[in-house]
């Protein structure tokens, strides 16, 4: 589980927004300028693809134990065969979906609830401010994983949507501490002041002034939440605490696992499951680090002056 | 010393919603671990067990909640936890006490290892901004730390203990000998915990070099660090003594509030290693349904977890000045 080490972010300079179109055109540029982004976004458009096209991928059907046990790899089987006789590549290229959407859904629901969180803390501001920061942090410091255990042990094997909820329920805390410091900066701001002097209501003001001047970091927690996603599934699927009928590639390493894939020499089975995960997490972590830069410009990677 | 007194305040809230945590979760959760259980045992559990779990567990209705909650408390701070399902008839708090110091001793040793190494290759590559180190090794860190811990746990396992044969296949020591105070017994607890450590090291340094890197980066940037050059001194010396020094300040207070993350991750190598400490308990207390053993678990690692931001606060509090002006 990736370490996110939590800082109060400095308050950083809003993207100058004349128009939306600005920002966006702006955020893309930079995007194609960092090696480090493209390559989260071609591994991302990578999955999405095959998540799509599973049907046309893969050769077998993922649950079908029509074949012989603990195959290598062969031209039939490119993965090699489960000790269930079951193809390994068909499971992986199925599991894809749950793996992709898992992470994308709580991603966001986390992310949305960071931003109700963090934003109405900093803008209403006193004593509701410091409850929900208070909130935020007794959410922050106490263990997730432990947590996530125990709420899922109690909720049962309840597939996808127990999952989802026990992830999301943990990892908003994170963001929502980051977008209240960005939005404290923001808050004694002019141009709010103009909206304020305008006559605009708190939900406005909120929804059409602040919110836009935060895209780049609601982007970048929307990353990070959904690299926690990524292998918060993970983790709870391999110790059995997901729906073992559930195709993804944390149910395939619980299999593996179970039945000593690594001792029973198909390392493949353990393998190939694991570099997808952290293929997939790599991708979130690495557009994160490149948003980190885009929304921070003391960071960006300087030529070194030749002396 | 307001900054301690508002610390200590966390910790006692924290601590707070923790144990409250725990005592609305079977209250609000589906189903009934009391009834699971005796369908589990075929009826081999005595009426009376059920009963005493129903109490622990909260599920006997016949008294207020707000008395229930009371003697709940109680019991939690009299380190009254019940009988433990999966060890029986082993008392929750003895299990507990087996496995703590285990983890402890890994996570603790593994996590100062991680922050330290972790500070210097991030100092190291803000000062040499755009170089050989900072141009490879905070990308690489990236990636590792995207790695599922348990995941590199097992491939660890797979190439440096099976296939090499250099380390023993898990455990905390040779399972066929006793714990005693003797330099092979030692010997043993390191060769036996070095993967595990080395495992929690590799997927948590990103985040510290990143941390570490971007804060020192911003420091570097100030007035006195432009002063100290040109008064002439050692690099070396501006590098840890002026800009190292004060941009770990915010690295620490991150880390102590990531502590919560790392232990999470831990539980998961303890889990791939057999190693005996807390992580690796919840995990058979989760196999057996040992509602009782878990949730003790989870407030001990809760409990740890608070008492190392306790002690990094503190450790803020005596390097940073500024923290002890009363604002």
């Amino acid at each position: 589980m990736a370490v996110r080490v939590v800082i109060d972010v400095a308050p950083m300079e809003a993207p100058p927004a004349s128009t939306r179109a600005g920002v966006l055109g702006a955020v893309g540029l930079a995007l194609l300028r960092s090696r480090k982004a493209m390559f989260g976004v071609a591994m991302l458009a990578f999955f999405s693809l095959v998540a799509v096209l599973a049907p046309v991928i893969a050769p077998y059907d993922p649950h079908a134990l029509q074949f012989d046990p603990i195959l290598g790899p062969s031209a039939q089987h490119l993965l090699g065969t489960t000790s269930f006789g079951q193809d390994i590549f068909s499971q992986l290229v199925w599991s894809t979906r749950q793996s992709l959407v898992l992470a994308i859904v709580a991603g966001l629901v986390a992310t949305l609830i960071s931003v109700i969180v963090g934003v109405s803390a900093a803008y209403l501001g006193g004593l509701w401010d410091h409850v929900l920061n208070l909130f935020t942090d007794v959410f922050l410091v106490i263990p997730t994983l432990p947590l996530m255990i125990v709420v899922a042990a109690y909720a049962g094997s309840g597939g996808v949507a127990v999952l989802i909820a026990v992830i999301v329920l943990t990892g908003w805390s994170y963001g929502a501490r980051q977008l209240r410091s960005q939005a404290l900066s923001l808050r004694n701001r002019e141009f709010l002041e103009a909206a304020r002097v305008r006559g605009e209501r708190s939900p406005y003001i909120i929804v059409f002034e602040v919110l836009p001047n935060m895209t780049s970091l609601i982007v970048a927690i929307f990353l990070g939440a959904a690299l926690y996603a990524v292998l918060a599934a993970a983790g709870l699927q391999f110790i059995g605490l997901g729906d073992p009928n559930d195709l993804s590639w944390g149910t395939m390493l619980y299999w593996a696992q179970a039945n000593g894939a690594l001792l029973a020499g198909s390392p493949i089975w353990v393998l190939a499951p694991g570099i997808c995960i952290a293929l997939l997490g790599a991708a979130f972590a690495l557009l994160n680090y490149a948003f980190d830069e885009l929304s921070n410009p003391a960071l960006r990677p300087v030529r070194r002056k030749k002396a | 010393m307001s900054y301690l007194v508002r610390r200590l305040e966390f910790f006692f809230i924290t601590l707070w919603a923790a144990l409250t945590i725990n005592f609305i979760l079977p209250r609000v959760m589906p189903g009934n671990p009391a009834q699971a259980m005796l369908v589990r045992y075929h009826g081999r559990v005595s009426p009376q067990t059920i009963h005493t779990l129903e109490v622990a567990l909260g599920l006997n209705n016949h008294q207020p909640i707000f008395q229930q909650y009371l003697q709940y408390l109680g019991n939690t701070l009299t380190g009254n936890f019940g009988t433990s399902v999966t060890f029986f008839p082993s008392s929750v708090g003895d299990i507990v006490k087996q496995g703590l110091p285990w983890t402890l001793g890994l996570v603790g040793m593994s996590t100062v290892i991680a922050f330290a190494l972790g500070t210097v290759i991030g100092m190291l590559s803000a000062w040499r901004r755009g170089g050989f180190l900072d141009a490879i090794l905070p990308p690489v860190f990236i990636v590792t730390s995207a790695f599922p811990y348990f995941w590199l746990g097992l491939i660890v396992l797979l190439v440096l203990s099976l296939t090499l044969g250099w380390f023993p296949l898990g455990f905390a020591y040779d399972i066929t000998g006793s714990i005693e105070l003797s330099w092979s017994f030692v010997g043993q607890v390191i060769s036996h915990g070095f993967l595990p450590a080395l495992t929690i090291v590799i997927t948590s340094i990103g985040g510290w070099i990143l941390t570490m890197r971007n804060t020192m980066i911003t420091t570097l940037a100030e007035d006195y660090v432009k002063m100290a050059r040109a008064k002439g001194l050692s690099p070396v010396r501006i590098m840890f003594m002026y800009a190292g020094r004060n941009a770990i300040l915010p690295n620490l207070t991150g880390f102590a509030m990531s502590l919560g993350f790392v232990i999470s991750g831990a539980i998961l190598v303890e889990i791939v290693f057999n190693y005996p400490g807390l992580g690796f308990t919840l995990l058979q207390a989760v196999h057996s349904e040992d509602f009782a053993l878990m949730q003790t678990l989870f407030l001990m690692i809760t409990l740890a977890v608070l008492i190392a931001v306790l002690a990094a606060d503190i450790l803020t509090a005596w390097l940073d000045p500024r923290t002890r002006e009363a604002s």
